[in-house]
């Protein structure tokens, strides 16, 4: 069966009600799948272009394990099911065609205590700070941790000979940046092999959310990684308001995409300056970072925050914006999108940046369509991925944004896309405020039923945020998994530095800048 | 380059003046006369992340855009905490972050502040404590000065720092000397 048939397999259990229909997102379908079923539909979706969007596990109202895994192709969205019987402790893996599966499926393990087939059984998100045998999204009480946790002796792979050496890098890094372990194997100033040790910033979120009503979980999933919190909490929201089956004013809709826009705005600015200081242009620093207050401060000045941590909430945003503040903002873009362009024009004219941008950390379009390099990244690699043309939610239908692509897939590409996000987000910034229609910016939802089942999936300025929510009893969360598009980035980098000289790591992996905490969870 | 001197030119200067102590955010008085004595108004800041949600990292970053301009104030991040004379740390502590930052304060030398930025970081905020979350920053290390906030914004941030290097009960830092 090819791709297409899955996805019209899952219609017609959809329709007759025997999968648990996907509410929320547009153009989503569940389908639950027997164990042997579930490679297979794996291998076809890889050989049909599909794309892993998430795997997590979770467990029916009966206590029953069931393992899911979302894949996203030109049909659309489809979230796989396959139940597990109480005997079984494990189920097939799948990295052999998602590589990007692999931290994925030992997530899992470590969280739910479900193992794949598949090779590599070290643990991702635990350490040492709770014992192998605690999942803690089965187990109910925790276990009483070690006085202090001791260093665990994660089993990084040997890279031998001649002139090999070893540089450990992090926890704690050299910069104000999140915490994570990379580990280099260098032959000079080669590096022949790194490895990343991630998990250091898990504090719990996804067995957190259980202890959160329904209406109130957007505050976390606002959280889980603060430069996302537009994406995230609108994520989580599209899922409620699926399981509610309430749809949001336009003026809402609107209202929220402005925001989204707004925080890639924010994020790309402050990048691209980041990645000229990486690259020794701390006037790039000093002017973007400039330019981003003064948008963050527009940002507060009209919408009460410089970043919209809790302004999508269920049934639309918490404020509404004035007509002051719309032409407060627009006054902002009009003058920081002029000195955009001068910078880019200094940008790209300075050799020292271009020597240092072009061909530094390449993935090519072949290795990224092989390891499923999504979003921001991945369209610098040729993989022309946007949530927001392919798999329009309002009100992106209407306002049609134009998606940027690149081939080179080095760090002068992924700047280049960065700047022409810029470009574009700020027409549809400008485009937003135009076009806003009027009407009510929040309305009251009603608390979703038990059992139901919702799916959220927003383009953030770094991908696809994707968030699977279930309704448990009381109007309480019963699971939620969120997942940043980190996970599928973070592996790429590995590969993106391979030849690359280990000075030229931070550039490399700020023109990535992925989230820690979007992946550790 | 003759674009990069206009726009360096055409900017100016466009740092704003610091803003005043806070003595609300002084958790603890340790009387750091000492190490007021041995800084001056020089101050080396190690910034740790011990589990934030990013959120403070970014507002945290922007004490270095020429608008609050941390370093003019002759206060400067470091890359190594045995450079450092304050901590400055977010997130409820993650407890796999827990061995390392304990490792990073007493890689700190003596005498040491330490400033907790955000919610989590003054009482655990929305993550709270649990199997993989140690809470509040003071439940592993010493803390001297916190800032609330979710993410507090860039001028809390500097009134928390500025409140660590003053004196208990001192008004306003002096004025912007190395401008």
């Amino acid at each position: 069966m090819a791709l297409q048939g899955w996805f019209d397999r899952a219609g017609r259990q959809t329709e007759s009600n025997m999968g648990a229909a996907i509410r929320g997102m547009p153009g989503a379908r569940g389908l639950t799948v027997a164990r042997d079923e579930w490679r297979q539909a794996a291998e076809d979706m890889a050989a049909g272009g599909g794309r892993l969007l998430a795997h997590w596990a979770s467990r029916d109202a009966d206590g029953r394990n069931i393992v899911r895994a979302a894949f996203i192709a030109d049909a659309g969205v489809l979230v796989l099911s396959l139940p597990l019987t109480a005997a079984e402790a494990g189920y097939p893996g799948i990295e052999q065609w998602f590589p990007a599966a692999n931290r994925m499926q030992r997530a899992v393990a470590d969280l739910s205590g479900l193992r794949t087939t598949d090779a590599d059984g070290r643990p991702w998100l635990r350490h040492a700070a709770w014992p192998a045998s605690f999942h803690p999204l089965i187990d109910v009480s925790a276990p009483s941790s070690p006085a202090m946790p001791a260093m665990d002796n994660y089993a990084f792979v040997p890279v031998g000979g001649d002139g090999v050496h070893e540089i450990p890098v992090g926890p704690v890094h050299a910069g104000i940046i999140e915490p994570g372990h990379f580990r280099f194997s260098v032959v000079g100033e080669k590096v022949l092999r790194l490895e990343e040790r991630l998990g250091y910033v898990h504090k719990g979120i996804e067995r957190r959310f259980t202890e959160f009503p329904l209406l109130g979980g957007h505050r976390l999933a606002a959280r889980v990684s603060g430069d996302s919190a537009v994406a995230f909490s609108w994520a989580y929201c599209q899922a409620v308001e699926g399981i509610a089956g309430e749809h949001v004013p336009p003026r809402a809709a609107w209202l929220r995409a402005l925001a989204l826009e707004l925080e890639r705005l924010a994020n790309h600015l402050g990048d691209i300056g980041a990645i000229g200081n990486d690259a020794g242009f701390a006037f790039g620093l000093a002017q973007f970072s400039r330019i981003k207050e003064q948008l963050l401060r527009a940002t507060e000045q009209a919408l009460g925050q410089r970043y919209l941590m809790d302004f999508v909430v269920p049934g639309g945003t918490r404020v509404d914006l004035s007509s002051s503040g719309a032409r407060l903002l627009a006054e902002s873009i009009g003058s920081i999108m002029p000195e955009v362009d001068t910078l880019r024009t200094i940008y790209d004219e300075h050799a020292g940046l271009r020597d240092r941008f072009a061909g530094a950390g390449v993935v090519t379009q072949a290795l990224a369509a092989r390891l499923g390099l999504t979003g921001l990244a991945g369209r610098a690699s040729g993989q022309g991925f946007d949530l927001r043309c392919d798999l329009p939610c309002a009100p992106y239908v209407d306002l049609a944004p134009r998606k940027v692509m690149r081939t080179e897939g080095d760090v002068a590409a992924r700047v280049a896309v960065r700047f022409d996000e810029v470009a574009e987000s700020a027409r549809l910034v400008r485009r937003i405020l135009e076009g806003l229609p009027f009407g009510l910016h929040l309305v009251d939802l009603s608390i979703p039923g038990e059992g139901g089942l919702g799916a959220g999936l927003i383009e953030g300025w770094r991908g696809p945020v994707f968030l699977a929510l279930e309704a448990g009893a009381g109007g309480m969360i019963r699971r939620c998994h969120p997942h940043d598009p980190s996970w599928q980035n973070w592996p790429v980098i590995e590969h993106a530095v391979i030849d690359n000289i280990v000075p030229d790591f931070p550039l490399i992996n700020k023109s990535f800048n992925l989230s820690y905490s979007g992946h550790d969870l | 380059m003759f674009k990069t001197l206009r726009q360096i030119g055409h900017i100016g200067i466009v740092t704003e003046p610091p803003p005043p102590c806070d003595e609300m955010l002084r958790v603890a008085d340790q009387l750091q006369s000492r190490i007021l004595e041995v800084l001056g108004r020089a101050l080396c800041i190690r910034a740790i992340d011990a589990g934030s949600c990013n959120g403070c990292e970014l507002e945290i970053h922007a004490l270095n855009n020429p608008l609050y301009n941390i370093e003019g104030l002759g206060i400067r991040f470091v890359a190594s905490p045995r450079h450092a004379d304050l901590l400055l740390i977010t997130g409820p502590v993650a407890k796999n972050m827990e061995l390392a930052l304990r490792r990073t304060y007493d890689a700190t030398p003596d005498p040491k502040l330490v400033v907790a930025i955000g919610d989590c970081g003054c009482a655990g905020g929305i993550f709270g404590e649990n199997y993989a979350s140690c809470g509040r920053v003071s439940n592993v290390i010493p803390v001297d000065v916190a800032v609330p906030g979710c993410p507090p914004n860039p001028r809390q941030i500097l009134s928390g720092i500025l409140t660590a290097i003053s004196r208990a009960g001192a008004a306003t830092p002096g004025s912007r000397s190395a401008v």
